[in-house]
């Protein structure tokens, strides 16, 4: 292994610990033994080849999969409160819904099934799909959005969550330059704010620029730590040797069920 | 005041007979109960799971009708039991098998209307059996109108506390899973409301038509706009009207009332694909206009 996780964080405060972390589907391990923690605070960039276990790794933070053995420890944070962008959105964009509605479930904490919508929580939709450019497209149904403008969409409402740790897993996968702009300067926002923000990204150009710190994956950690460092061809070649199983890893051989193709 | 209003050749059926009141009170109830819930099995892609489900209760209700004969505390106790169970049954093989739900949804459906249609030609004359597939709108009885009152008014409370849940339930499920924990009471919750407003819909339109008003006012209404409190209106006034205009047509053309109500229903939404802003006549006539879905 040629870099070991460095467990360095910038504000020393953890926001999550992984022990031992392994996790899988059906019994077969996606990514095994993960040792470490991420700083709150910190903008952590994921990386790493497909199938070696990045969304596995989002999914098991949030508390949708449940660790095959070990542990994460969440600080200061519920599992509720978390925001998790995923890869692929799980909205129904033919739902007769429109663009302020739709924003507006990021407030569910706050207002829940029955709270209403008063003049300050109005005027805090109208802010955050301002801040993702989509000003006065408010009505516009939910189903006749572009690719780029329902990720703008869903951005707007993950501002809403106020959340104190924020997934996005590829968030930008699908969309076009100018959208990439806006929405990577959202998540520099939410990073002065203080929040903790965790992208799984593929564009390793984008993380080299935008994110101080990354976590090579497959399968297994391969390098931690800031991103220029972590980048290198060397890691790179030996991660994806690692997620394609053709490394001499004596745990590869037993992983190769992984669903999930992040 | 009576006479005057008598006059008018579109009351006068109302006025004079008291069946047709019956069976309009029947209907408005069905439009403000079942139609609503229909409009989201709609948004939920789950209308033909509906009707599947309109079927899984026969059994049940045939079951009361041979202990009890044509009693509507039996039949409707017993489609209750058996439609509750339908649901559990197939959503719990979904999960825990690799049939996928509208699989395991038709299996369950087949097997229960075979079964009920088994157990009510045991005892029955095909009178009955006609009774039960078809309904009997034009004979709803005090107990069955109040039956249909108070499912109809338990629906529309449910439906207006958990207005948002079930939006929310219906457009962005995982969300809804990972912001709270009430995914699961809303999607049994719906479930739950669904089979109380097809056992309502059973004793007026029958097993085979009670999906009937819940589906075609949804569908029509679709077509006319795409906000959800703007389609729950307009799908209940259409299933009024078309219920309505459907006693009408029974009561002068000498038609069969359920199926009469059913067609009239399936004829506002083949005219709201001809005019409806969002139907496909529409879109092409106005080649430079875009209506954005």
């Amino acid at each position: 292994m040629p870099d070991q996780p460095s467990n360095a964080s910038s504000s020393g405060r953890p926001i999550l610990r992984f022990d031992n972390l392994t996790l899988g589907y059906d019994r077969h391990p996606a990514v095994h033994h993960l040792q470490g923690e991420i700083a709150a605070g910190s903008l952590l960039a994921i990386v790493g080849p497909n199938g070696a276990g990045k969304s596995t790794l989002l999914k098991g933070i949030t508390g949708e999969l449940r660790p095959l053995q070990g542990r994460i420890e969440l600080f200061g944070v519920q599992r509720r409160q978390i925001a998790y962008l995923t890869q692929l959105t799980t909205l129904d964009s033919s739902f007769p819904m429109v663009v302020h509605d739709f924003v507006a479930m990021g407030l569910w904490r706050e207002i829940g099934a029955f709270g209403g919508l008063d003049r300050a929580r109005r005027v805090r939709i109208a802010a955050a799909i301002d801040l993702v450019g989509m000003n006065g497209l408010e009505n516009r149904p939910i189903g006749a959005l572009s690719g780029g403008q329902l990720q703008r969409a869903h951005f707007a409402r993950v501002l809403l969550q106020d959340a104190p740790l924020v997934l996005l897993d590829e968030p930008y996968g699908a969309i076009d330059a100018a959208s990439v702009r806006d929405l990577a300067a959202l998540v520099r926002y939410w990073h002065g704010e203080g929040r903790t923000v965790i992208s799984v990204l593929h564009d390793l150009e984008h993380v080299r620029q935008e994110y101080p710190e990354t976590l090579l994956l497959a399968r297994e950690i391969v390098a931690r730590g800031d991103s220029a460092t972590v980048l290198s061809e060397a890691n790179l070649l030996h991660a994806r040797r690692l997620a394609e199983g053709r490394s001499d890893d004596a745990h590869a051989p037993i992983c190769h069920a992984d669903q999930d193709a992040g | 005041m009576n006479e005057t209003l008598a006059s008018i050749p579109l009351l006068s059926p109302f006025i004079e007979f008291s069946f047709m009141r019956r069976a309009l009170a029947g209907c408005l109830a069905l439009s403000l109960g079942a139609t609503p819930v229909g409009v989201f099995l709609m948004l939920r892609r789950m209308s033909l799971a509906g009707d599947a489900m309109s079927h899984a209760i026969l059994p049940g209700a045939a079951i009361g009708y041979l202990i009890a004969g044509l009693s509507l505390p039996a039949m409707t106790l017993g489609g209750l039991v058996a439609g509750l169970a339908v649901a559990v049954l197939s959503g719990g093989v979904a999960r825990n098998s690799v049939i996928k739900e509208d699989t395991s949804l038709a299996t369950f459906y087949l097997i229960s209307l075979s079964a009920g249609v088994l157990i009510i030609s045991l005892r029955g004359s095909s009178v009955d059996l006609l009774h039960v597939l078809f309904g009997s709108v034009l004979a709803l009885d005090d107990a069955a109108l109040l039956l249909l009152a108070g499912f109809a008014s338990l629906s529309v409370l449910v439906l207006a506390i958990g207005l948002r849940l079930f939006v929310l339930e219906g457009c962005d499920p995982a969300f809804l899973g990972r912001i709270s924990r009430l995914g699961p009471l809303a999607h049994y919750g719906f479930m739950v409301l669904l089979v109380l407003n097809l056992v309502a819909g059973f004793h007026a339109l029958g097993t085979l038509m009670a999906v009937g008003i819940m589906i075609l006012p949804a569908a029509a209404a679709r077509l006319w706009v795409c906000n959800v409190g703007p389609l729950l209106l307009i799908a209940v006034s259409v299933a009024l009207l078309g219920s309505f205009i459907g006693l009408l047509l029974s009561y002068h053309a000498d038609l069969p009332a359920g199926p009469a109500i059913v067609l009239t229903l399936g004829g506002l939404y083949l005219l709201s694909l001809l005019v409806a802003p969002l139907g496909p006549l529409a879109s092409r006539w106005r080649s430079g206009w875009h209506f954005e879905r």
